[in-house]
């Protein structure tokens, strides 16, 4: 068998792991799934009516409004809530050394975290579609069309390639999975600060400054327009530039961790 | 020549150095393994065992010297080195969300072994390491030296031809001791190459045909158990002591002994002379000081105590790493 066959049946092995890893330990896969959609619901049930009636622009200013206003916001959150758990998994190879027994075999070198990232992904893709589906549920309108929806998911996907290559980092950078399952929480509450729950305009200048050039802002932005089935602005672009760094950064510090970093 | 070097030696380390910062683990090691022997390398917590396991075994870069192991560059040819080698680190790294079973079936597909001959290997292996009843039940469920055993059969599962033994029976108790020890020695016979570290003077006496003695990163002895124990041709006298009072006057009229205030003993190398007793004996001042006297025939413990100037519960000086 050539390199490249060995590479795909060594991720593959890894990925079947991360799978086994996955349906064992339910409980987290439930709480990082369950965790946006608490906040979807909370959101559109609860502060749904009051903040809806002050977006600006919104045809009727209902709970409807504010449910596709905030669902950029609640996907960007599922994509970095999933990446928590990849952190945590990765953290844990490092912490009980098994990650040190893989890099003493002669398997294909990124195969080992490629099985963390396409495992995490999987993971993401359902939690996707099982948020989208209670979105639809709850009365999401959209208007895109089936070249928009295609743009949604392969941005979707990109997004969730850099983040997960990001937080496979971030566990290898941490001393132990306590560590890994705090680390990535600032993902989870970016959409916060930038424009997922509110338009930016309505922040004070300073905090505004940073809602609107924090990467997460562009690719909500993007999520957005998409849904909206607005034309492709240049929000998709700068979202696409800014998986482009994330997933990059993530990539090659994850790369140079596993070569060096000795497990602790 | 250079073929008959790669097949004599499984392991050949020349001029090895490796520090941290201002603290250096190894400072220039040379030892050479021939294929087919057991070489274990015994040294107190923080002597630089496991810094020179994870060199050997492709872990860690070396700051210094060449090191081949199976007959190539541990740096240059890393991969290579992977192929001929198995590791059992100090701790057991096995996935414990996954069965004994998959854990070992994991090792056969990274190891690119084809389904039947997996099956068969993994099943030999669950049979051989008393582990077949608990083999579909989750690693995390298993006792402490289920986990070492499981841990070392997914070792074994790619048929290394030289394993890596990192203190493989630190924390296990006596019985589970024992099992490993007839494990390692299946293996020596057949023919795999076994390179272990311990603190246990008595495990590298039980299985190394070669022991080196690690000592703040140097390689103070290096030899057969016997070979080290002709070193010390007396082993030790140990004095006990009425008190502590007693104890304290016994050391400051004998700067060479080694105290032990818990047991109220002094330990004292000695060359088994009747002439070297008494001449130590008369340098007592208080018989009633002294209650008891023991005279032990040399093991390894005592090796240790002439060539590093500790017994080997103590640690050295370096921090552990």
């Amino acid at each position: 068998m050539s390199d490249a066959t060995y590479a795909v049946r060594d991720s593959a092995t890894m990925l079947r792991r991360n799978l086994t890893h996955m349906a064992r330990y339910p409980s987290m896969t439930v709480m990082l799934v369950g965790q946006p959609l608490l906040f979807l619901l909370l959101f559109v049930y609860v502060f749904g009516a009051a903040m809806g009636a002050s977006l600006p622009g919104a045809p009727a200013g209902d709970r409807g409004d504010y449910l596709t206003y905030i669902t950029p916001g609640i996907l960007m959150m599922t994509v970095a809530s999933v990446s928590i758990g990849t952190a945590v998994l990765v953290a844990t190879d490092m912490k009980n050394g098994i990650i040190d027994r893989f890099r003493t075999m002669p398997i294909t070198k990124p195969a080992v975290l490629t099985g963390h990232v396409l495992g995490a992904m999987i993971q993401t893709a359902l939690a996707l579609v099982a948020l989208l589906g209670v979105a639809f549920l709850i009365g999401l309108r959209t208007g895109a069309s089936a070249t928009q929806w295609l743009g949604l998911a392969g941005l979707l996907v990109l997004l969730s390639l850099a983040m997960t290559w990001f937080t496979v980092a971030l566990g290898l950078a941490s001393p132990d999975p306590e560590t890994a399952s705090n680390l990535p929480m600032i993902f989870v509450l970016l959409p916060f600060v930038g424009s997922g729950f509110v338009p930016v305009e309505s922040m004070p200048a300073g905090l505004r400054r940073f809602a609107e050039h924090q990467p997460f802002t562009p690719i909500m932005d993007a999520f957005r327009g998409l849904l909206a089935g607005a034309p492709a602005g240049p929000d998709v672009l700068l979202a696409v530039g800014w998986c482009a760094v994330i997933g990059l950064t993530g990539y090659l510090w994850s790369r140079r961790l596993y070569r060096t970093r000795a497990a602790s | 020549m250079v073929r008959m070097t790669t097949r004599t030696y499984a392991i050949e380390v020349a001029g090895l150095r490796k520090s941290y910062g201002d603290h250096q683990v190894l400072a220039g090691v040379d030892l050479t393994v021939p294929a087919g022997s057991v070489y274990a390398l015994l040294g107190p917590n923080g002597a630089g065992k496991t810094t020179a396991v994870r060199i050997l075994s492709t872990l860690l870069p070396a700051d210094a010297g060449a090191v081949r192991v199976a007959g190539h560059d541990v740096r240059r040819e890393a991969d290579r080195v992977r192929a001929s080698i198995g590791v059992t680190g100090q701790f057991s790294a096995v996935d414990e969300l996954l069965t004994g079973r998959e854990n070992l079936l994991l090792m056969a597909d990274l190891g690119h072994l084809d389904r039947h001959r997996a099956q068969l290997v993994v099943g030999r292996l669950l049979e051989r390491f008393d582990l077949a009843d608990a083999a579909d039940r989750r690693a995390a469920t298993y006792s402490g030296g289920m986990k070492r055993r499981l841990d070392l059969a997914m070792t074994l599962v790619p048929g290394p031809r030289l394993i890596f033994l990192d203190e493989p029976t630190t924390g296990l108790d006596p019985r589970s001791r024992r099992d490993l020890w007839g494990i390692v020695r299946e293996l020596v016979a057949d023919e795999v190459t076994v390179f272990l570290t311990t603190q246990y003077l008595e495990e590298a006496d039980q299985l190394a045909d070669r022991i080196g003695v690690l000592d703040g990163g140097r390689l103070v002895a290096e030899g057969t158990a016997a070979e080290l124990k002709r070193l010390i041709p007396g082993g030790r006298v140990q004095l006990q002591a009425a008190g502590n009072e007693q104890l304290a006057q016994l050391v400051s009229q004998l700067p060479e002994a080694i105290p032990d205030a818990e047991t109220l003993t002094v330990t004292l190398p000695h060359d088994g002379s009747l002439t070297a007793l008494r001449r130590l004996l008369d340098r007592i001042e208080d018989d009633g000081a002294v209650t008891g006297l023991a005279v032990h025939t040399p093991d390894l413990d005592d090796v240790f105590l002439a060539l590093t100037g500790r017994p080997t519960d103590e640690p050295s000086q370096e921090m552990p790493v």
